[in-house]
């Protein structure tokens, strides 16, 4: 347990040596302390804007001061144009493609971003922000309000997509960029991405929304609401004063991650990876402990997931994705929320993906058709669900590869290794 | 070098002359810098020649996804669809070209096809096989069997092709849907322009392929 005390603390340079001392400490309390410490004090760049610079929120609240936290990877070129953005889905971080400071994990993204990847740190200036709501150093209710010194929990307005998306706004401006040669995301992300050309389409220049959709559909309201009810109904969540309390809604907040993670995946892939075999025994047990695989899988995910994300966040953070509805926006025609659109586009999905299927992207690419708005759009074939957009899928490389060289042209960003 | 990069540079020598003749008559009917919209695009071939040669703001639909997927690699704005049903998305005059290349006679409604072209671009440029090119004829004629000929292999039971026309049957279409004919070319199985001006009952004929360029 020393052992991976020092890791962690080799890992955070800013982590403090008195919160690590207990040499009984486990792992898991570990990344439980280290996570609660990055709400307010991000191992990430941030910016901090005071009380005189707030946040104006959909839901009519003005919030400030707030800060966001991000990360950069790649150089900004002098004419600054070559800015991708890329959102992070439900639970991810600004730790795209660089190591998480509390898992130790890679960045979630390494496989598309990186130096000679799709999204390539060589040409573009990446940056990637924690979502507003968040539990890993932008403003969420892990937060300290600093009305009253304690987390805000549920006191914290609640907060939207395109909420999100203004504060993301501001960190660019901050950052001096005028115009984002690319929005990326998947999901959640890919919610981020079509509200951003929405919002600013003068700022888009290319977006890429992957495993996405322009709403929430009933469905995936209703898999939320399992997720919100199961972690309410945790006595340790406390009406989301767990803080103080020293508690942890953990076994909530696991049932949530476990019902949530079997729709990120098809039925295909379980049956692939985990069929009916058996965990660690030769037979049923006649009993309930996890006898199947399949059933060992989702408890390890939900107890991992409990270490290194707050159970309020996950409360804000989903009624922000169930709020979302672009063409509600536009007296219900998501045509018009394009129209005129500046930016090009490029729909992504993948064929056994039932939470963000095909036709929720082809609604999107229709109505891009209809404003005439330049739009690509591919449907991948692959058999591993809603999570196929995080994995190793040459064919969504090959187009995040094809269409950001093709939009680098017609923005005249020079190509590496060409003449032209 | 990337797929995409290829269809930002200017085509080389070699490159010219692998050009299918076909595809350099629909270029050289369509200027400079226009929008431009290729319904059934295929792998792009077309559609990268307009925005490499002619520096359109081109886009493509084609019914095959991974055509399209190869597309959307190159560079090029390319969405999955079918020109029979999602053309309707598109608003009146969106484009200053729409290009139905070799696609009209796989189509299951041509005439409605072909309205949906005139309302949403300014011009419209169609290619299509001439099935009353003399070969074919002589094939129903003396043999008694559908034509199958090495422009047109398929046989009939499995042939994409559902709808074929012969030109002077697609120039009446033009007429009963009050398109203006602005240019018609007749060119042979290599797709070289048939080099001389005829009537249209020997372009019908001699012709085994045809591009009319139309207008509303």
């Amino acid at each position: 347990m020393e052992v991976a005390a020092t890791v962690i603390v080799a890992q955070r340079g800013k982590m403090t040596k008195s919160t690590i001392t207990a040499g009984d400490r486990s792992d898991a309390e570990i990344i439980r302390v280290a996570a609660r410490n990055e709400a307010d004090n991000p191992s990430s760049k941030r910016v901090v804007f005071d009380a005189g610079q707030p946040l104006e929120l959909d839901a009519g609240a003005s919030l400030g001061p707030w800060q966001i936290a991000y990360e950069t990877y790649g150089t900004l070129n002098a004419e600054r144009s070559n800015a991708i953005l890329v959102c992070h889905a439900l639970t991810g971080d600004q730790y795209v493609a660089s190591e998480n400071p509390i898992t130790g994990k890679p960045g979630w993204w390494s496989l598309l971003v990186g130096p000679g990847k799709p999204v390539d740190t060589n040409r573009f200036f990446v940056i990637c922000a924690n979502v507003l709501g968040g539990c890993l150093g932008t403003t969420g209710p892990a937060s300290t309000n600093p009305d009253t010194g304690k987390p805000w929990g549920l006191e914290l307005p609640v907060v939207t997509i395109r909420d999100m998306v203004r504060s993301q706004a501001r960190l660019i401006d901050h950052l001096g960029i005028e115009t984002l040669f690319a929005v990326i995301g998947g999901s959640m992300g890919g919610m981020q991405v079509l509200q951003w050309a929405v919002s600013y389409p003068e700022r888009v220049f290319a977006a890429l929304p992957i495993a996405a959709a322009a709403r929430h559909s009933s469905q995936n309201i209703a898999f939320h609401e399992v997720g919100r009810q199961a972690v309410m109904a945790d006595p340790d969540w406390a009406h989301g004063r767990y803080h103080e309390q020293g508690l942890r809604p953990s076994k909530g907040l696991a049932v949530a991650r476990m019902a949530a993670h079997i729709t990120y995946l098809s039925d295909a892939a379980l049956h692939r990876k985990f069929g009916r075999n058996l965990q660690d025994r030769e037979a049923i047990t006649f009993g309930f402990d996890a006898d199947f695989q399949i059933e060992s899988y989702l408890r390890h995910q939900g107890m991992t997931f409990v270490d290194r994300f707050d159970a309020n966040s996950y409360l804000y953070v989903t009624r922000a994705m169930d709020y979302f509805d672009i063409a509600a926006d536009f007296d219900g025609s998501l045509a018009r929320a394009f129209l005129h659109s500046p930016t090009r586009f490029c729909v992504m999905s993948f064929t056994s993906d039932w939470l963000f299927p095909t036709s929720e992207s082809k609604a999107v690419v229709r109505a891009l058709n209809a404003s005439a708005a330049n739009v690509s759009f591919v449907e991948v074939e692959s058999d591993r669900g809603h999570d196929a957009f995080l994995l190793d899928e040459p064919e969504m490389f090959r187009t995040v590869d094809g269409f950001l060289t093709g939009a680098a042209c017609a923005r005249g960003l020079a190509v590496p290794g060409s003449a032209a | 070098m990337t797929a995409a990069l290829e269809t930002s540079l200017p085509l080389g020598k070699a490159e010219k002359a692998a050009i299918r003749g076909d595809h350099m008559i629909v270029c050289d009917l369509v200027p400079e810098g226009g929008r431009v919209l290729d319904v059934g695009c295929e792998n792009g071939t077309l559609l990268s020649l307009l925005v490499r040669e002619k520096r359109v703001d081109g886009r493509g639909i084609e019914l095959s996804q991974a055509g399209v997927n190869v597309c959307v690699a190159r560079g090029l704005s390319v969405v999955q669809g079918d020109a029979d049903r999602d053309l309707a998305d598109y608003p009146d005059n969106a484009f200053d070209f729409v290009i139905l290349s070799q696609t009209l006679q796989a189509t299951r409604e041509p005439k409605a096809v072909l309205q949906q072209l005139l309302r949403i671009g300014s011009n419209v440029i169609v290619s299509f096989p001439n099935f009353g090119h003399w070969k074919n004829r002589l094939q129903l004629l003396f043999r008694g069997r559908m034509p199958v000929t090495e422009y047109l292999p398929y046989s009939w039971y499995d042939t994409p092709n559902i709808h074929f026309c012969t030109i002077r049957d697609f120039v009446a279409l033009c007429e009963e849907v009050d398109a203006k004919v602005e240019k018609a070319v007749a060119l042979d199985r290599m797709g070289r322009k048939m080099g001389f001006s005829a009537p249209w009952w020997v372009w019908n004929l001699l012709g085994e392929q045809a591009i009319f360029l139309l207008k509303r």
